[in-house]
């Protein structure tokens, strides 16, 4: 028997009853969308959470020098002072700068003195020393005035940043009128307001001054650590390249707090993710698979007279089986190509709506139409078995 | 191919001509523990050409005669040798093929694919022997034509009056010149016009040396063919014609 004409003849089995083999269709259609749906949908919420780590985790790392080794004397000054400028020398380093806790020594922090005998006027309250690239490593932004530069910290000069709460707290809320604030006996100018910060978020309560200063003033010892942002994807090479290039001497009295491998967690989020929905979707398929043998069954019982004519006219066994498996798998198929173009729109669909890329795998769309075949030609099996196991003087006695 | 017509067959008594069908003591038995013999011993040649008629009440083994016949069943015993050759020696799917070239059956009801149309169901009749797609639409039409069809080639069957359909089907029979056409009750289904439409049919492709085995439980239409066989409890006797008897019916 030609293929063409066995192929023209499922085909015009199936278009006999149109409505039947749409319906038919529908659970293998469900099954298969659902199954490239979430493959395209773990795949594309799995890219977006990628994306948002890579915003700020993946690129920040915090370099402080190692406490409390064993057997050794703890180094506080690990770090050196131009430990800025070396971290920015390194390629992939977007900014750097030092952060630094200063030691008060019990001093409070309290703003121009206006009598309020109800009120509290002094602080206590977090002071540190920033280099100038900090602010910048930090992704600090402005609520007014500037930040300082490196000449305030060369001259020493007695100038702060306030965080935003530290702010609200000393009842400072411009700086045109050049507000000033005590730390202790000495009187510094507020030369800016921070709005906010993206890491590093103990700098909101905290008043900020130039390293310099703190040097002069306070007696900083060395920088308490270092932050850096770094390119994506840049950060594990970085990670591995700072603690030589910030103390070539002793690199392993270092600590180094490096973001994951990106890579590793889109592994992680996505397989979870995949597990869950394949299951959904190999269940739905499941359904279709039964959905598709129940209909070929009831269709094998109702062309029992068919049949019968068919092996009197020459058909042999293996043309009835045939037939009823090519049958089950082109209604596979065709539900497999509805179910993938189905799952490609929901999966373009949805990620409109939260406007991210949609992502799909190549040989998801290609696949889905031949795992919508198999599932039809697993169902037919046996339906045809049962079609080609018919006596045909028995079948013959049945009516068309 | 042979092509004797039938009045050289009497002459030579089939030393030239092989028969068609040749039953040497065929019998067919169904079920084991209460064993029904369908068929006992029946002995049957069929000559190229002749229209032979199977008679016999419901129940008489006639069905079964013609499923051996049309190789639909095998015998339980006994030899059956159709065109010469003893078709107990050959497999399913030989069987299937003899099925399919050289033997056309007709039914009693008509056995037509509902969502076909005519030309359809008969360009049925070539799927599975083979033949080439090309020209089957053609060779069908000329069956058609045979039976007087061809302005009906387009309808769906179910349009068509019951001696239209049976002249469908035996169109469909037609495909591929077989070498036997089996009848099943062919005019079990049609009123009287129609059956003598059809039995008219049968007498000219009969007089083409065409070979057909008829089976009718009526008397009337058997007495259409020119060779009556009865069966009767499985047993196959010749009916001798005698021309007075079947004029005697109405």
């Amino acid at each position: 028997m030609a293929v063409r004409d066995l192929l023209s003849e499922c085909l015009a089995s199936l278009l006999a009853r149109p409505a039947r083999a749409i319906l038919t269709v529908i659970g293998t259609v469900v099954g298969v969308a659902a199954l490239v749906a979430t493959l395209g949908l773990s795949k594309t919420a799995g890219n977006q959470i990628v994306g948002r780590f890579d915003e700020l985790a993946a690129t920040d790392i915090v370099v402080t020098p190692k406490t409390g080794t064993t057997g050794r004397a703890q180094r506080t000054d690990a770090l050196p002072w131009d430990a800025e400028q070396r971290a920015r020398r390194l390629n992939g380093v977007v900014s750097a700068g030092t952060l630094t806790d200063v030691d008060l020594k019990g001093q409070l922090v309290r703003a121009v003195p206006v009598n309020d005998p109800q009120g509290q006027t002094q602080f206590q309250m977090p002071v540190k020393a920033a280099s100038p690239g900090l602010f910048e490593a930090v992704r600090a932004s402005l609520h007014s005035g500037r930040v300082p530069d490196t000449g305030h910290s060369d001259r020493a000069d007695r100038v702060v940043v306030l965080g935003p709460n530290a702010a609200e707290q000393l009842h400072v809320t411009r700086v045109d009128n050049q507000p000033a604030i005590y730390i202790g006996d000495r009187l510094y100018v507020v030369a800016g307001i921070l709005s906010g910060v993206e890491r590093q978020p103990s700098l909101l309560g905290a008043v900020i001054m130039p390293e310099g200063t703190a040097q002069q003033d306070f007696g900083l010892q060395s920088p308490g650590s270092v932050q850096v942002e770094t390119r994506v994807g840049a950060a594990s090479v970085i990670a591995n390249q700072l603690p030589v290039a910030l103390s070539p001497a002793d690199p392993t009295a270092l600590k180094v707090v490096a973001p994951p491998e990106p890579r590793r967690v889109r592994q992680g989020v996505q397989s979870d993710l995949d597990s869950l929905f394949l299951l959904l979707g190999g269940v739905s398929l499941l359904v279709g698979a039964i959905g598709i043998a129940n209909v070929t069954l009831v269709s094998v019982l109702e062309r029992v007279g068919e049949i019968g004519l068919r092996r009197s006219l020459g058909a042999a066994r293996r043309h009835i089986a045939g037939q009823f498996l090519v049958e089950s798998t082109t209604l596979g198929l065709v539900g497999g190509i509805l179910g993938a173009a189905l799952g490609t729109l929901v999966v373009v669909g949805v990620a409109a709506s939260r406007t991210w890329t949609p992502v799909l795998e190549g040989w998801v769309p290609i696949g889905a139409p031949l795992v919508g075949a198999v599932v039809g030609l697993l169902a037919g099996v046996y339906p045809s078995v049962r079609a080609a196991a018919l006596e045909p003087v028995e079948a013959l006695r049945a009516s068309l | 191919m042979i092509q004797a017509p039938a009045e050289d067959v009497d002459a030579t008594d089939g030393l030239v001509t092989r028969p068609v069908v040749e039953l040497a003591g065929v019998s067919r038995v169904f079920g084991a523990d209460a064993p029904v013999h369908a068929l006992r011993g029946v002995d049957l040649t069929i000559l190229p050409g002749e229209w032979l008629a199977i008679v016999g009440p419901s129940g008489s083994g006639k069905s079964t005669l013609l499923n051996i016949l049309g190789l639909l069943d095998r015998q339980t015993s006994g030899t059956y040798r159709f065109d010469g050759v003893d078709v107990a020696e050959l497999d399913d799917l030989k069987r299937a093929a003899v099925r399919g070239r050289r033997i056309g059956f007709i039914f009693q009801s008509f056995h037509l694919l509902p969502h076909r149309s005519v030309a359809e169901n008969v360009m049925l009749a070539e799927l599975y022997v083979g033949a080439p797609r090309r020209g089957r639409r053609e060779r069908a039409m000329a069956a058609l034509d045979r039976v007087g069809m061809t302005d009906r080639a387009e309808f769906l069957p179910t349009r068509l009056s019951g001696g239209q359909q049976q002249r469908a089907a035996i169109a469909r029979a037609l495909m591929g010149e077989p070498r036997l056409l089996l009848c099943d009750e062919p005019t079990g289904n049609l009123d009287s016009q129609n059956a003598d439409s059809v039995l008219d049919l049968f007498e000219g492709l009969s007089h083409d040396s065409l070979t057909l085995a008829m089976i009718t439980h009526d008397d009337h239409v058997a007495s259409r063919a020119q060779r009556r066989v009865r069966i009767i409890d499985g047993v196959l006797n010749e009916v001798h014609t005698e021309p007075a008897a079947s004029d005697e019916r109405p």
